[in-house]
């Protein structure tokens, strides 16, 4: 029963003092919303970037052609092998006939062509979609070694450099977002502890008439988590309308339907999620760490 | 009955001064005493003991059963509810009204809102300060605010009262009245009643138990006591 009091009187304390003194609430306010809004966009960012690289990376595929040669049986052996190896998402075999009607479709001058030749010249294929593109190098080669494969493409040279340089962009966009986390965390967490600074004598009364350690503590822990919270309802608002409506404004692709946006929901939400628990959590923290450098008397 | 005892109490701060040597003092519950002596004599070191604002270097401080230089941090609040604490500079919540700030000390050691709100309306009255409830302090004159601050010192009954030099910042005619309001205090309730002061006039006229420490030593410990200064001091 105490406890439940102290906690309601705690969090009707924090609510007042965030009022009354409001020039101070306004000043954390605006530094975590500030912040927070940055920290939005560059997860925003980082998360896009992050789905483009992977829809890029789905679109590198093996192509395997298999010799003339090579015969029905040999063919389900190399789909069996395909079956068992760890690296493979899927396989699509293509019959020779199913590629000539594609090219012929494709143009009327190959159409021509292909019909003035006597035999089919094309060859047989499987196209593999593999789990990892690193190891696209390696899952190639295992193919590979079957005697009645003709050739193995994989876009080899551009496709490792495709690969690096995608994993160098989500290592950077990492870092930044990291980074920004860490500079969110201290803007904040420094503003509050400054708020709390400023009000040392009040801490130093509520000692003095006898308040728990606890029961100093616990309303300006409320404080921080109010204020965090209020602080990230600005980049919330910001986020979700804004990304809402540069998706629309793009439909939902940049320049070419391989770089698409993330569809919206319910991405975004776990966006404002992300921002409203770090800035409660940066707040509690903040405020808790400031207070109990007071409480060392 | 014994309040308070200090025995062979020392206090040397970090930077080597002696703030208190070698003192002894007891003080009986519902007694009055003046604590005197000169700027830096160490009185309010002593008092800080007694509220455990500051823990004796060496010797014993026991205040009501507990004795501070054993006290850990997190259990001062213990100490501090047994006592109020009267200061110079009041030391009310700004952002708090006069019944909030006075109501602060009892919902600190939680008790139910009726018990509150009887308390504090006693206390504002017996200060006589009822109809001021809804002030914030810096809407008060000095003498309201340290009536405030009485009327928060002693919502939650205590047997002693530490005043800190609490006419300091008041004019002749407002310290009379809080004295008067300090002395109603102790004898109606029997609190007992500490107050270090510089006010020659208020010590002489109450006629009270006076201690006098001069660079950290008890030099005067004399019951109906007046505001003599010793021989080795300079006139304060």
């Amino acid at each position: 029963m105490k406890a439940l009091r102290m906690f309601n009187r705690s969090l009707r304390d924090s609510i007042k003092s965030v009022v009354r003194n409001l020039s101070l609430s306004t000043a954390a306010i605006t530094c975590s919303s500030i912040t927070l809004i940055i920290l939005a966009v560059a997860m925003i960012l980082s998360y896009n970037v992050k789905n483009i690289t992977s829809n890029l990376e789905k679109e590198l595929t093996i192509v395997t052609y298999i010799k003339e040669s090579g015969t029905e049986e040999q063919i389900t052996q190399l789909k069996e092998k395909l079956n068992e190896m760890p690296n493979i998402e899927k396989y699509e075999y293509k019959s020779k006939e199913e590629w000539k009607l594609e090219i012929k479709n494709f143009s009327d001058t190959y159409s021509s062509a292909l019909d003035y030749l006597e035999n089919n010249p094309l060859l047989n294929s499987i196209t593999v979609t593999v789990k990892d593109v690193k190891d696209l190098k390696i899952t190639s080669e295992e193919i590979k070694k079957f005697d009645f494969i003709e050739s193995v493409d994989y876009g080899e040279g551009m496709a490792e450099k495709l690969i690096s340089a995608f994993d160098i962009i989500e290592k950077i966009t990492i870092v930044i977002v990291g980074a920004l986390v860490v500079v969110t965390a201290f803007l904040i967490g420094n503003t509050i502890k400054l708020t709390i600074f400023s009000r040392k004598n009040e801490i130093e009364i509520m000692r003095l008439v006898g308040a728990t350690n606890i029961r100093v503590r616990l309303p300006f822990i409320f404080e921080g988590i109010i204020l965090g919270i209020i602080g990230s309802i600005i980049p919330m608002i910001v986020s979700i309308y804004g990304y809402v409506m540069i998706y629309d404004h793009f439909h939902g692709y940049i320049f070419s339907q391989i770089i698409t946006l993330v569809k919206p929901f319910n991405f975004i939400l776990y966006i404002a999620g992300i921002l409203v628990v770090l800035g409660a959590v940066i707040g509690m923290i903040g405020s808790s760490r400031a207070v109990r450098k007071y409480l060392k008397i | 009955m014994r309040l308070i005892e200090v025995k062979n109490c020392y206090k040397v701060y970090q930077n080597g001064v002696t703030a208190i040597a070698d003192l002894n003092v007891t003080i009986d519950k519902g007694e009055f005493v003046f604590i005197i002596g000169a700027s830096g004599s160490g009185k309010s070191t002593l008092i800080k003991m007694l509220y455990r604002e500051e823990k004796p270097t060496n010797g014993s401080v026991i205040v009501g059963g507990i004795n501070v230089a054993k006290l850990r941090n997190s259990k001062v609040y213990k100490l501090r509810r047994k006592l109020g604490i009267v200061f110079q500079d009041f030391k009310l919540l700004p952002k708090l009204t006069v019944y909030e700030n006075v109501a602060f000390a009892l919902e600190s050691i939680g008790l139910n809102g009726r018990e509150i709100r009887n308390k504090v309306l006693k206390a504002l009255e017996s200060v006589g300060l009822k109809e001021k409830i809804r002030s914030f302090p810096n809407q008060l004159s000095g003498g309201e605010q340290q009536r405030a601050c009485i009327a928060r010192a002693i919502v939650n009954d205590p047997k002693l009262l530490i005043c800190d030099e609490p006419t300091g910042n008041l004019d002749p005619d407002i310290s009379k009245e809080i004295v008067n309001i300090l002395k109603k205090i102790n004898e109606e309730a029997g609190t007992t009643i500490i107050m270090a002061t510089h006010d020659r006039e208020i010590v002489n006229e109450m006629q009270k138990r006076v201690l006098q420490i001069e660079n950290g030593v008890l030099v005067r410990d004399e019951q109906k006591g007046s505001y003599k200064v010793h021989e080795s001091t300079p006139n304060v």
